[in-house]
């Protein structure tokens, strides 16, 4: 990994965020519970290095993804990118924020916007970022994202449903270029996307990373480990709204630490008869309990294999078991 | 084991207003007894519409042109679409369970209703039984306390629960083949595997066999015995599962288990299958894959359309005209 002169310096530092999301009754609007989608959240993330965040649908990733994007604001905790705590901004201050910022959505479908065609849904955020100095300037920036994520440029007047799945998630990703951000956030972006054509939407973002002015740096959320696996410098993996393990890709799936994360691996089915034929299986029992009711203590001792009655009691701290491995298990 | 469902030469055209879609355009495959069969391709390669005509699912405008569906030794193609024979076997002798179990239940109806429905139907029971049997099946596939849950409405239970509901209305009449229509694709990992776990119990218990239709190579290499790839409406490679996993012959299958990052193998580079899928209005004479194969040769140019033809191995079939394993620059990660 080629990483820059700035070897130590933190692009983003997330501390103990949390976000949760009031459920209201009557007429009144009473608040009545919390949803803790995101509880108590921490990591950091070095320039140039791609974080994957796993986990199973509900466990808080994209929220995650979505209050560092300043989408919503968080209940609690700091969110310092690039020397500066953006948690607490009022929401005109955060334009220049977001132009360091990109996300690219999940559903190639519904995140274009249908009306617009191909060159102005990339070309928007140089005109909203007043980036460009005129027409030309702008055409020719345009042009040369369209290359860079490799669609031709004679197709920036077509409009997104003349594209293919794949074709809109390269459009996507031109948008997210666009204002050439330091930090991409990915949520889900190959997770709606055929199997052939994954692996080249895949290859075109870790081909980008080092292709533009600046390094890039990625926040990869997905469900699937061995897409995040492939793709990450380090994996954070999820449960309820916690953070339960964050480390290496090739230390996770070699010595997996978290029970959760155990499951999750031994779920992921491998495409090889003969390694299925012999790997051991552990099934989950029951489902992921309601964020509305997380379980006391260890929000994964009701389905853990190795849960002790300590477990319903104490909730477990993310710590460091060498070489910044972290779990938050009371058991390992 | 005895075969039990034969499909020969099937063509299933839909005719849309640029033309007519070949969506399925002479595939032949067959189950045998107590067998679990995959089916594997990208979206829109045929499969799911494959398995609709087995069923006489079919509407307009999309219509069955050709083909036999040998079952029983009966070809149910000769059956009316709404006749009493394919009532009987739709849901009774051959069951399906689709996709999205959030849409394919019916929301105004209780557990209860839907599961009976078919037990009335196919079983002749009565309300009574067909309840007791419902509340069995559910309890089967591992709903807890089924008693009280047999009365609620699909909303109040979680996609994991809806799917196991389906299957358990997939089971309910004992039916001989359970087609499985991308069961896991909408649920996550630790479900998905409980999932494939409880179907495949499911019909050891009641002796039937499953056909897994999904586009993850991973699910079938673990459950299936014999796979068929598809692609652009036709199977391009048909074999035993470990064959074909160890010994891929066609370029598409190669592709495909290239292109998927694997848990067990070091981030190496993906190498994906350049291109896209053809449109099905505007079909090639030659091999559909031809714009995006790599290994393609003079005679892919000016042949037309390759036939399965059989490779080493049981039963292992490609519809190429190079052989891979005379290639050399081939790469199969392993």
């Amino acid at each position: 990994m080629s990483q820059s002169k700035n070897n130590n310096e933190y692009l983003l530092e997330v501390k103990d965020l949390k976000m949760y999301f009031p459920v209201t009754r009557g007429l009144l609007r009473r608040k009545v519970a919390d949803v803790k989608a995101v509880d108590g959240v921490s990591f950091s993330l070095k320039k140039g290095e791609t974080l994957g965040l796993v986990g199973e649908s509900g466990c808080g990733k994209t929220t995650v993804g979505r209050t560092i994007n300043r989408l919503y604001k968080p209940t609690a905790g700091e969110i310092i990118f690039q020397g500066e705590d953006i948690a607490q901004l009022p929401e005109k201050e955060l334009k220049p924020v977001r132009r360091e910022m990109a996300m690219i959505f999940q559903d190639p479908y519904s995140s274009l916007d249908p009306r617009q065609s191909a060159g102005n849904i990339v070309g928007e955020p140089l005109i909203v970022h007043n980036i460009t100095k005129n027409k030309d300037d702008y055409y020719e920036r345009v042009e040369r994202l369209f290359q860079m994520v490799g669609l031709d440029p004679a197709l920036m007047n077509r409009y997104p449903h003349e594209f293919s799945g794949g074709q809109r998630q390269r459009i996507g990703i031109a948008r997210a270029l666009a204002c050439n951000p330091s930090l991409i956030i990915c949520d889900e972006p190959v997770s709606a996307l055929d199997v052939s054509i994954q692996a080249q939407i895949i290859n075109l973002l870790m081909d980008l990373k080092s292709e533009g002015d600046k390094l890039l740096t990625y926040i990869f959320i997905a469900h699937d480990l061995s897409v995040v696996k492939h793709i990450s410098d380090r994996v954070a993996v999820m449960y309820l709204g916690r953070v339960v393990e964050i480390t290496t890709p090739g230390e996770l799936y070699n010595n997996p630490l978290h029970p959760y994360t155990q499951a999750l691996l031994s779920a992921v089915p491998v495409p090889d008869p003969e390694i299925e034929e012999k790997r051991e299986r552990i099934i989950l029992e029951g489902e992921v309990p309601s964020p509305l009711f997380p379980p006391s203590g260890c929000t994964f001792h009701p389905r853990c294999p190795m849960a002790t009655p300590e477990c319903s009691k104490t909730t477990p701290e993310l710590r460091d078991c060498g070489n910044g491995h972290m779990v938050a298990c009371l058991r390992v | 084991m005895g075969r039990l469902l034969e499909v020969k030469d099937l063509k299933t055209y839909f005719k849309t207003d640029d033309g007519i879609v070949k969506a399925v355009d002479g595939v032949s495959f067959y189950i045998d007894e107590q067998e679990i069969v995959g089916v594997v391709g990208e979206s829109g390669c045929g499969k799911t519409v494959t398995q609709l005509s087995v069923m006489q699912l079919i509407n307009r405008p999309g219509r069955i042109v050709g083909g036999e569906i040998i079952f029983e030794g009966k070809n149910l193609l000769e059956y009316e679409q709404h006749g009493p024979e394919m009532r009987s076997i739709r849901g009774g002798k051959i069951a399906m369970i689709f996709q999205e179990p959030m849409t394919s239940l019916n929301p105004v109806l209780t557990l209860n209703q839907q599961i009976s429905e078919s037990l009335m139907l196919h079983l002749k029971m009565s309300k009574e039984e067909a309840r007791k049997r419902a509340i069995e099946l559910l309890g089967l596939v591992g709903i807890p306390s089924p008693e009280e849950r047999i009365d609620d409405y699909p909303h109040q239970f979680s996609g994991g629960m809806r799917q196991r509901v389906m299957i358990a209305m997939g089971m309910a009449c004992n039916p001989k083949i359970l087609i499985a229509d991308e069961p896991t694709t909408a649920l996550d990992v630790t479900t998905q595997a409980q999932l494939l776990e409880l179907m495949k119990s499911m019909v050891e218990q009641f002796k039937s066999s499953l056909v897994i239709v999904t586009h993850n190579l991973g699910v079938v290499a673990r459950y299936a015995q014999r796979i068929y790839i598809m692609y652009a409406g036709k199977v391009v490679e048909e074999g035993k599962c470990k064959d074909i996993f160890k010994n891929p012959r066609h370029p598409y299958t190669v592709g495909l288990l290239n292109s998927v990052p694997r848990l067990d193998v070091e981030g190496e580079r993906l190498i994906p299958i350049e291109g896209l899928p053809p449109n099905l209005t505007q079909m090639p004479p030659t091999c559909a894959f031809l714009p995006r194969c790599p290994y393609a040769t003079e005679q892919c140019r000016t042949q037309p359309m390759p036939e399965l033809r059989p490779v080493e191995g049981e039963g292992h079939k490609i519809r190429c005209y190079v052989d891979i394993a005379e290639v050399d620059n081939v790469t199969v990660k392993k």
